[in-house]
């Protein structure tokens, strides 16, 4: 096995922003549109990706040595759906008003290309280390994104933050709705990450020096 | 950085082509191990997983059935759970502040649209009428199926008498004729609640009924 991949400290920062799964590889946009109306769910989402990621990861990078070619996509999703299936019933047993909330999101990690991605990218070709390392990384750029999308979605629709009243008026029926409902994660979606392409383009620019001019 | 990326990239695909056009070596045992290995392992803790958190997530399923009790059967304030009644069932038995039997909340299961629906049926004393329903689980589509969560289509349910079956029709709902307004886009799913709910409550009707009248001559009501 080639050991020549980026490092573990690499592998983590690279996870956040630089190859945020969500912002940079619009990956897992699913549940991302469909937990981020409140943060709370938004939180528990990010709980169980981190947990998933992590465990999956550990394992494939475990057993990298054993993984015949054309088996390893039916491995990564065997070890996936085992641990997915643990975090669901968790969430169910300590959590449950939380489970009902997320309904099938929590199952549908399953299928999350987030997940896939890091066994494939990473986990079964770098050690447990790096693996661990790339699992955080990523978790924490998944919930980064969560949780600035719910952030907005939460006080413009509902007026408050954690379930914390933080608009004025929020005694009343405060609430723009359409930010909780689907339109508003599109919404939200878009303008965060067209946000996020700017600042990237800006710094791109910035780095190439003399040719940016100052806006 | 993202130049010498778009120069790499179309290298990996035919490098692994030329790998996976080798014909596996070995056996199906010898190339399949890891994963049948794996899979008894994972069966293995599943199951372990499921015995460890199977009692804590019932009793989760039980107190929030207590919890609706009130807002299933009208006048209810609380509620025994009632093994005995109807068989193989459970049954809980809603109370009024005097302890006298008002009606009964029944659970009911079967298989929706993605996995098993799972329901709390109220009925009044004498099972002559729904009187509620409450989804206690589901995995229907998000969106489309999940809608039979909402109180705008359980409150289709409540009023109907429990001589008809009931239908799910893109129609306005009849409650005299057992014709429940489907959800867009979810017909399987609505139909699925209605058929859960003919089947919960044909098979509770008679023993329930039953009780209910014993009940009643033990207390004197009539």
């Amino acid at each position: 096995m080639a050991m020549n991949g980026p490092t573990a400290t690499e592998r983590f920062v690279n996870g956040i922003l630089p190859e945020n799964p969500v912002y940079r590889q619009l990956l897992g946009l699913c549940p991302t549109l469909a937990v981020t109306a409140a943060m709370k769910p938004a939180l528990t989402m990010a709980g169980a990706v981190l947990f998933v990621l992590v465990c999956a990861n550990v394992l494939v990078s475990l057993i990298r040595g054993l993984l015949k070619p054309h088996l390893r996509i039916l491995v990564f999703t065997l070890t996936i759906a085992t641990f997915v299936t643990i975090a669901d019933r968790l969430l169910a047993a300590y959590l449950y008003s939380m489970s009902k909330a997320l309904g099938p999101y929590v199952p549908l990690i399953i299928v999350n290309c987030i997940i896939i991605s890091r066994c494939e990218i990473c986990s079964s070709k770098q050690g447990v280390v790096t693996a661990i390392a790339d699992a955080f990384g990523v978790a924490f750029g998944y919930a980064l994104a969560l949780l600035s999308i719910a952030t907005v979605r939460e006080i413009l629709g509902r007026g408050t933050w954690l379930d914390i009243p933080v608009m004025p008026l929020t005694q009343g029926d405060y609430g723009w709705s359409v930010m909780i409902l689907s339109p508003g994660a599109f919404l939200v979606m878009g303008l965060l990450l067209g946000l996020w392409n700017w600042v990237e383009k800006r710094r791109a620019r910035g780095r190439l020096g003399a040719s940016a001019p100052g806006a | 950085m993202a130049d010498d990326r778009a120069v790499e990239e179309p290298r990996q695909p035919a490098a692994e082509g030329v790998a996976l056009s080798e014909p596996p070596k070995g056996g199906a045992l010898s190339q399949a191990w890891l994963v049948l290995v794996m899979a008894t392992f994972f069966g293995a803790a599943l199951a372990g997983v499921e015995h460890k958190l199977g009692p804590v997530i019932a009793m989760n399923k039980l107190n929030e059935t207590i919890l609706q009790v009130p807002s299933l059967v009208p006048g209810a304030v609380e509620t025994t759970p009632d093994m005995e009644s109807a068989h193989g069932k459970n049954v809980f038995r809603a109370l009024d502040e005097n302890g006298r039997l008002v009606g009964w909340v029944v659970q009911g299961r079967g298989q929706g649209f993605a996995d098993r629906i799972e329901v709390l049926i109220g009925l009044d004393a004498s099972v002559a009428t729904i009187t509620g329903l409450f989804v206690l689980d589901q995995k229907e589509t998000p969106g489309l199926g999940d809608n039979i969560t909402t109180r705008a289509f359980r409150d289709r349910f409540a009023g109907i008498g429990t001589d008809v079956t009931l239908v799910a029709q893109n129609t306005t709902t009849n409650r005299e004729a057992g014709v429940i307004q489907a959800l867009s886009g979810a017909t399987i799913s609505s139909s699925a609640v209605c058929t859960i709910v003919n089947q919960t409550v044909n098979e509770v009707k008679e023993p329930l009924a039953e009780a209910a009248r014993a009940a009643s001559v033990v207390r004197g009501d009539r």
